[in-house]
């Protein structure tokens, strides 16, 4: 179990600027997600850490240690690939024991741990099977084995699971949360996909053009995103544009909304006249058919509604704005397209975001 | 069997059928007839009814020299397989891991080149080269001028350089081709394992090459141990082989059906080896 620190890591390639000062700790024995999309420095930060990508500034401290001068297969790290990366030509037993091996340890030794860690990804049986005859679950349990069979100090995940169907992905997510608890091992891994970094992680940075946007547990940078980005990266939000008309002494303000209608909402500072964005998640909105615009409550046109099993969604012409909402379907029914509908928010659910 | 299976099988026959049918009137009936022809008592270009013997395959096992004549062939077709794969591999993995863009084409141009000359012109090429006074002689002269002059024409080192030259190519190309379709991310797996440079490659990229090691080894193996021209040009008395023999019983002394069946031990004594070769080759390979 270690710490992993990175400090203003650059790289950059030609004209592309693949991290931009990233600077982020990793605490012992977490679980942490670096989401973005494609292109944003993520992966790059994964490859610095492994000892594939060189920094051309910037450190990556392991155990306190900086590992800058020290190559990939020193760093004593478990590294696991979107493509698995199996050694096609040895057996299951053979690919797990492959990083023992090279660490010149005992034949018994070798034998008993690759077993152990076998089991710990349920694939006992399976030892003489080549990797072309497995599953990609399977695979990806030899592939998690193999990285920590040797004990890392660190587990690199690029994309895990990004190659299997959405059952399996969903059946490894806990697999892979589990075994991670188990072992107690620093995690991080890359993905793109927003769900699969909320369920798994302890804690997510957001990146876009290499650098970080915002760090945290993923309910704080879910119900608190800081930016126009990070807010629409992870989940959806509806965006309104106000200007601030007072300031008023418990900390709230009011604002005037560009659609209409006037909110109320805590912002990080500000004064009376200035513009700000504000960010509103679509199942925080309540729709109803009754009811005033007023304070946090304005007036609306539903567009369209998508039904979906468990909740619906709706799209309702607000001003010259689509704004959407989600609705549980508890036993209201639906509103049909056309109606004229109040929605309203509280106010704590507006956060103020940077464009 | 359904509409579909049959469709199917209509489909592989026109797209294999004309290969196929151009294989066998190319190689099987002319094989066939040299085949017949190894059992005759007489040449086919005499004008009188031949008979069929085995005399010509006693001959072999009678006459010592024949079968020493076969174990140089082998030899040959080993050191020569070896020499390529020692100079080939090197350059293959050069050519498919380290070297990107522009450069790679560049290489492959000068490994592709030999193809483009007549081979015959190239053999004889290397007689400037090697014969005393010759460039090579020339080259080492200006390094160290006292050295003694290298000698090399009509000896067994020429004739081993001439056919490296010629089937260098092949054992590029065919290791290139298996090294290429390594995944990176396996190297990167292994190394992020905690494997240093030797023990990747002699543990991982090695073992998933071999198929191309083995393409490549019997692509040369099998014509070099044949080989003649060579042997003949750049090897004089020294580098005898069965198949100057066998050129010899075609040419010289017309006597086409020994020719043959010294052919046909030769060929059959290559599918030997392979026979023997497959299948610990295949247990390697397996799950590649």
């Amino acid at each position: 179990m270690s710490a992993v620190v990175v400090t203003d890591a650059v790289k950059r390639y030609d004209a592309v600027t693949a991290l931009d000062g990233v600077t982020i700790t990793f605490r012992e024995g977490e679980l942490f997600g670096l989401l973005g999309p494609s292109g944003s420095g993520k992966t790059t930060l994964l490859r610095a850490i492994a000892g594939f990508v060189t920094l051309d500034r910037g450190q990556v401290l392991i155990d306190g240690q900086n590992v800058g001068g020290v190559p990939v297969h020193a760093r004593n790290i478990g590294m696991m690939f979107q493509s698995y990366a199996l050694f096609p030509h040895m057996s299951v037993a053979e690919n797990v024991a492959f990083g023992l091996e090279v660490r010149g340890r005992p034949r018994e030794e070798v034998a008993r741990r690759v077993q152990e860690a076998l089991a710990m990804v349920r694939l006992g049986g399976l030892e003489q099977r080549k990797p072309k005859q497995l599953s990609g679950g399977q695979q990806q349990r030899v592939a998690l084995a193999r990285a920590l069979v040797t004990r890392p100090k660190v587990l690199l995940l690029d994309e895990p699971l990004g190659a299997l169907d959405r059952h399996l992905r969903q059946e490894m997510q806990v697999e892979l949360r589990r075994i991670q608890r188990q072992v107690g091992i620093t995690t991080i891994f890359v993905t793109h996909d927003q769900e699969e970094a909320l369920t798994l992680s302890d804690r997510i940075a957001i990146f876009d053009f290499g650098r970080v946007i915002q760090e945290g547990a993923p309910m704080e940078v879910y119900e608190r995103p800081v930016t126009k980005f990070a807010a629409g990266f992870l989940g959806e939000a509806n965006f309104l544009h106000g200007r601030v008309t007072s300031l008023e002494p418990g900390g709230l303000a009011r604002v005037a909304l560009e659609i209409g209608g006037a909110a109320s909402c805590r912002l990080k500072g500000g004064q009376v006249g200035q513009s700000v964005l504000l960010a509103l998640r679509p199942e925080k909105i309540t729709l109803s058919t009754e009811g005033e615009a007023g304070m946090n409550a304005v007036r609306g046109n539903v567009l369209d509604v998508v039904f979906s099993g468990n909740s619906t969604t709706y799209r309702v012409a607000v001003g010259e704005q689509v704004m959407t909402l989600f609705r549980q379907n508890l036993s209201q029914g639906t509103v049909a397209p056309g109606s004229d509908v109040v929605l309203s928010w509280s106010s704590d659910h507006l956060v103020q975001v940077t464009p | 069997m359904t509409v579909a299976d049959r469709r199917n099988r209509g489909t592989i026959l026109a797209l294999t059928g004309p290969a196929y049918l151009w294989l066998t009137a190319t190689i099987f009936l002319p094989l066939s007839a040299m085949l017949y022809c190894s059992f005759l008592d007489k040449s086919p270009l005499v004008p009188q009814p031949a008979s069929l013997t085995l005399r010509h395959y006693a001959a072999f096992i009678e006459k010592p020299v024949y079968q020493q004549l076969m174990l140089w062939s082998l030899e040959l077709g080993a050191i020569v397989t070896i020499c390529c794969l020692l100079i080939g591999y090197p350059a293959a993995l050069a050519l498919a891991k380290v070297i990107k863009g522009r450069w790679r084409e560049a290489m492959f141009l000068m490994v592709v080149l030999p193809f483009w000359s007549n081979a015959l012109v190239r053999t004889f090429s290397w007689t400037m080269v090697l014969r005393p006074g010759g460039l090579a002689d020339q080259a080492i002269h200006v390094v160290a001028p006292g050295a003694p002059a290298l000698n090399l024409l009509y000896s067994y080192p020429a004739v081993v350089i001439g056919l490296v030259h010629s089937y260098l190519p092949y054992m590029i190309l065919t290791c290139y081709i298996s090294l290429q379709a390594i995944d990176d991310s396996v190297i990167e797996a292994a190394r992020s394992l905690g494997a240093r440079s030797w023990a990747l490659f002699r543990r991982v990229v090695f073992p998933m090459s071999l198929p191309g090691v083995l393409a490549g080894s019997a692509l040369i193996f099998v014509p070099a141990v044949g080989s003649f021209m060579e042997p003949r040009i750049l090897g004089g008395t020294k580098g005898a082989t069965l198949g100057m023999a066998v050129e010899e019983q075609f040419t010289v002394t017309a006597n086409w059906p020994f020719g043959a069946a010294l052919s046909f031990l030769m060929l059959g004594a290559v599918l030997l080896i392979c026979l023997v070769l497959y299948p610990p080759a295949r247990k390697r390979m397996e799950g590649l």
